[in-house]
């Protein structure tokens, strides 16, 4: 315990000396470093941080670091990252390769695929993106139709992957095929790394109701792949994707700390926008919506702080299935909260008579419908509790 | 770690399950309520359940405690929920002991404590004047006669009122009704002359009573804490005992869900086990999510008693809402789904409802902590 202090000490001390002033504020959309071969920095500050972090492998600071990683332990990169939020210091790297791809490389890749693509990663040289969902297979993901044959020295892909977010700005893409038509579902499903420099793949973005085109669709016309892409063996890429689910569950349930755009807090917004009386807000529905989600929150917050506890001491933790499932409903109810609360001036959708954070509020509103259908829907998530965490019978 | 039990925390938990599966199950409230048991307990299991430490479990060595702290008392309150046990355990091991330990002089604390800790002395908080819980709406009256106090005025909702050696009396002595200010514990035997008790027959089969203070003559040292300066201490033992009430709270909820998720698994109908219809499963499954959450605030709850006690009031009107929502969801589901037989007396489900119901209004109903985690808040 002494050791994990000193090394607290020792973060601090370093984050102070090397964390500049601009990158401890919230980062805005354009000012997120994601890396990959079209990224540019916003900011000399923001390339420095982004240096100095990569360099003591902090990018991914639990990874070995034979890799680039910086080989912490889980309470040492806690630790870390207490220490960051503690002068509100931005993630140097956004990257679905740090989060989700690279978690599963070192569990199912192989030692050539590890050293060919976590490195990478850690250093912010290429960008992931997430080939998973297609048009005709949407929550139902293993009746994916995406083809991969076997070609002798390389696999043909056809068809095509929706959702892929930010695919128009990524390098690679990890992606489920079907490399066996004639199995049963989950049971021919491969997972396949793709160049998408290579000929054949193109993608287009797709408008969403909160005007913004992070999500795209990726076309595979004749796309040959060779086949030391493939991750883990072939037919068995269902399990892989299952785990990178867990991440990525996981990861959308923290998001409300991580959000793109500036995100009003709802007791400050509540105090600039609404009545009060006496200390309490006026409106008894808004005052009473308000407090429920305050407490929903801190819950949250708890449960998160005890899932993390039980790790720790080698509890099996049931916390964290049900933590997407919560989080991202907690999400949406906070934007309704905020419409609610700004009131008409929440109802701008561009130009001028609005504040950027009531514009913001809007369109951060209508991405929240997002969270609860992206990673699986609610519902999906219900069917995982009700199957795995009360062990229901399945028709 | 707040938030995880250790060993010794654990072992007390499973020693609690044990005990009240084989001493205390659900039938046996079902035995005192169908026999109209004159003391709404059995005294032999409270012995036992003394002998087991219980009755000094928050208590400090010095007076004969266990000194095992509040997170150390919430597993065991939460296998009584889980059992629906009767006993003295809240009102007096934690509401009674409580109030002594924060407001009792140091006499006061040698004379009492270690009676409570051997089982000779159980105690009820007289506070509710009306049917809605407010803490400092208070009218029963003390005033000074002869070297000593004269007490008038009435009681009700008094857990454990009718059964209880001694009554701790919130009482005012001076200012408004409303006032937090100017009000006084007094500690009243329940035999004491001028003090009738009327048993209330409640929908949990628990205990409580009505309690009127006709004249009643207290010594000078009848008095717990400061004259007047009540409230301080009482607000910091209706938190201890809100958090309390959420832990037995959180064993009723887990109980009846448990048990519902097993009929779930067992009930044939159309041919298939219910337990395969979504419209169930999903219901179920937000239920589970509900449950982790009360899980964390109950622990949160329980610990900052131990170690964060300015965290205490946010936390213990965080805690009681969200139990009482829960346990009245958990119930009336633990009902529907259980469909005919969960309406029937025969089912145990029906005594988890109805004691849920009670527990609800105990220390504030839903509204009252919402209300007051806003105002600590700050809107």
């Amino acid at each position: 315990m002494d050791d994990l202090e000193d090394f607290r000490a020792d973060v601090r001390a370093w984050l102070e000396a090397n964390c500049p002033e601009s990158q401890r504020t919230p980062a805005t959309p354009d000012e997120q470093y994601w890396g990959g071969r079209q990224a540019s920095f916003a900011s000399e500050d923001a390339r420095l941080w982004f240096e100095r972090m990569r360099d003591r492998g902090w990018t991914a600071p639990e990874w070995p670091e034979a890799y680039g990683g910086g080989g912490l332990s889980a309470q040492q990169a806690r630790a870390l990252k207490d220490e960051m939020n503690q002068i509100g210091a931005r993630p140097p790297l956004y990257s679905l390769g740090l989060w989700m791809l690279g978690p599963a490389l070192l569990e199912y890749g192989n030692e050539e695929q590890k050293q060919k693509h976590l490195r990478a990663i850690v250093n912010g040289e290429i960008r992931w993106c997430q080939g998973y969902s297609e048009p005709g297979s949407g929550s139902d993901l293993a009746s994916l139709q995406t083809r991969a044959e076997d070609k002798g020295d390389h696999f043909l892909v056809n068809g095509s992957k929706i959702w892929t977010t930010s695919a128009d700005k990524s390098d690679w893409i990890f992606c489920l095929v079907r490399t066996d038509p004639s199995a049963k579902k989950q049971k021919g499903i491969s997972f396949l790394l793709i160049d998408m420099a290579t000929e054949g793949v193109s993608t287009t973005p797709i408008e969403l109701i909160s005007g913004e085109s992070e999500f795209c669709q990726t076309f595979f016309d004749n796309v040959k792949v060779p086949k030391e892409n493939l991750v883990g063996e072939l037919n068995k890429g269902w399990s892989i994707a299952k785990a990178l689910l867990v991440h990525e569950r996981k990861l959308m349930s923290e998001l409300g700390s991580e959000s793109p755009r500036k995100v009003l807090d709802p007791v400050a917004a509540a105090r600039e926008y609404l009545d009060f009386d006496q200390g309490k807000i006026a409106d008894p529905e808004l005052r009473r919506a308000l407090t429920r989600y305050q407490m929903q929150m801190h819950a949250i917050g708890l449960t998160h702080m005890r899932g993390f506890e039980e790790r720790s001491a080698g509890i099996r933790s049931a916390a964290g299935l049900v933590m997407k499932y919560l989080g991202t409903e907690a999400e949406k109810v906070k934007s309704e909260l905020l419409l609610a609360i700004l009131g008409s001036q929440g109802l701008g959708w561009e130009g001028e008579g609005f504040t950027t954070e009531e514009l913001d509020t809007l369109r951060l509103w209508a991405g929240s419908k997002t969270l609860t259908i992206a990673g699986g829907t609610s519902e999906v998530q219900l069917n995982v509790i009700a199957k795995n965490a009360l062990e229901l019978p399945q028709s | 770690m707040a938030l995880v039990l250790n060993e010794e925390q654990r072992f007390l938990q499973d020693t609690a399950r044990e005990f009240l599966n084989k001493r205390a199950p659900v039938s046996e409230l079902r035995k005192l309520r169908d026999e109209r048991d004159e003391l709404g307990y059995s005294p032999e299991l409270w012995q036992e359940m003394v002998e087991l430490g219980w009755s000094s479990i928050i208590l400090p060595e010095q007076y004969g405690g266990l000194e095992f702290g509040f997170l150390g008392l919430g597993t065991v309150l939460e296998e009584t929920g889980r059992t629906l046990c009767a006993s003295p355990l809240f009102a007096t091991a934690v509401l009674g002991a409580s109030a002594l330990l924060l407001g009792a002089s140091e006499a006061q604390k040698e004379r009492l404590l270690p009676a409570i800790a051997a089982g000779e002395t159980t105690l009820a908080l007289a506070l509710e004047e009306s049917n809605h819980h407010k803490p400092h709406h208070i009218e029963t009256r003390l005033t000074a006669n002869e070297g000593g106090y004269l007490l008038n005025g009435s009681k009700c909702f008094v857990l454990d009122g009718h059964s209880a050696d001694h009554l701790l009396v919130i009482a005012r002595s001076s200012g408004e009704i409303n006032d937090p200010e100017g009000l006084t514990m007094v500690l009243v035997a329940r035999d004491a002359a001028g003090l009738k008790c009327q048993r209330t027959i409640m929908a949990d089969s628990r205990n409580a009573a009505n309690v009127v203070f006709d004249n009643v003559a207290l010594e000078a040292d009848a008095v717990i804490g400061e004259l007047g300066a009540a409230w301080p201490v009482l607000e910091q033992v209706l938190d201890r005992g809100r958090v309390a009430m959420a832990a037995e709270m959180l064993g009723l909820a887990r109980e009846s869900f448990e048990r519902t998720i097993a009929y779930l698994k067992e009930r044939v109908q159309f041919g298939v086990l219910i337990g395969t219809f979504q419209g169930l499963q999903h219901r179920a499954a937000d239920m589970q999510a509900e449950l982790e959450l009360a899980h964390s605030v109950v622990l949160q709850a329980l610990s900052s008693v131990d170690d964060s006690p300015e965290q205490l009031p946010l936390m213990a009107s965080l805690a009681k809402t969200r139990l009482n929502d829960l346990v009245k969801r958990v119930t009336n589901e633990a009902v529907q789904m259980h469909g005919g037989i969960g309406v029937t007396d025969e089912l145990e489900i029906g005594l988890f409802l109805k004691r849920a119901r009670v527990a609800m209004q105990i220390l504030g109903d839903s509204g009252f902590h919402q209300d007051r985690y806003a105002s600590l808040c700050g809107f």
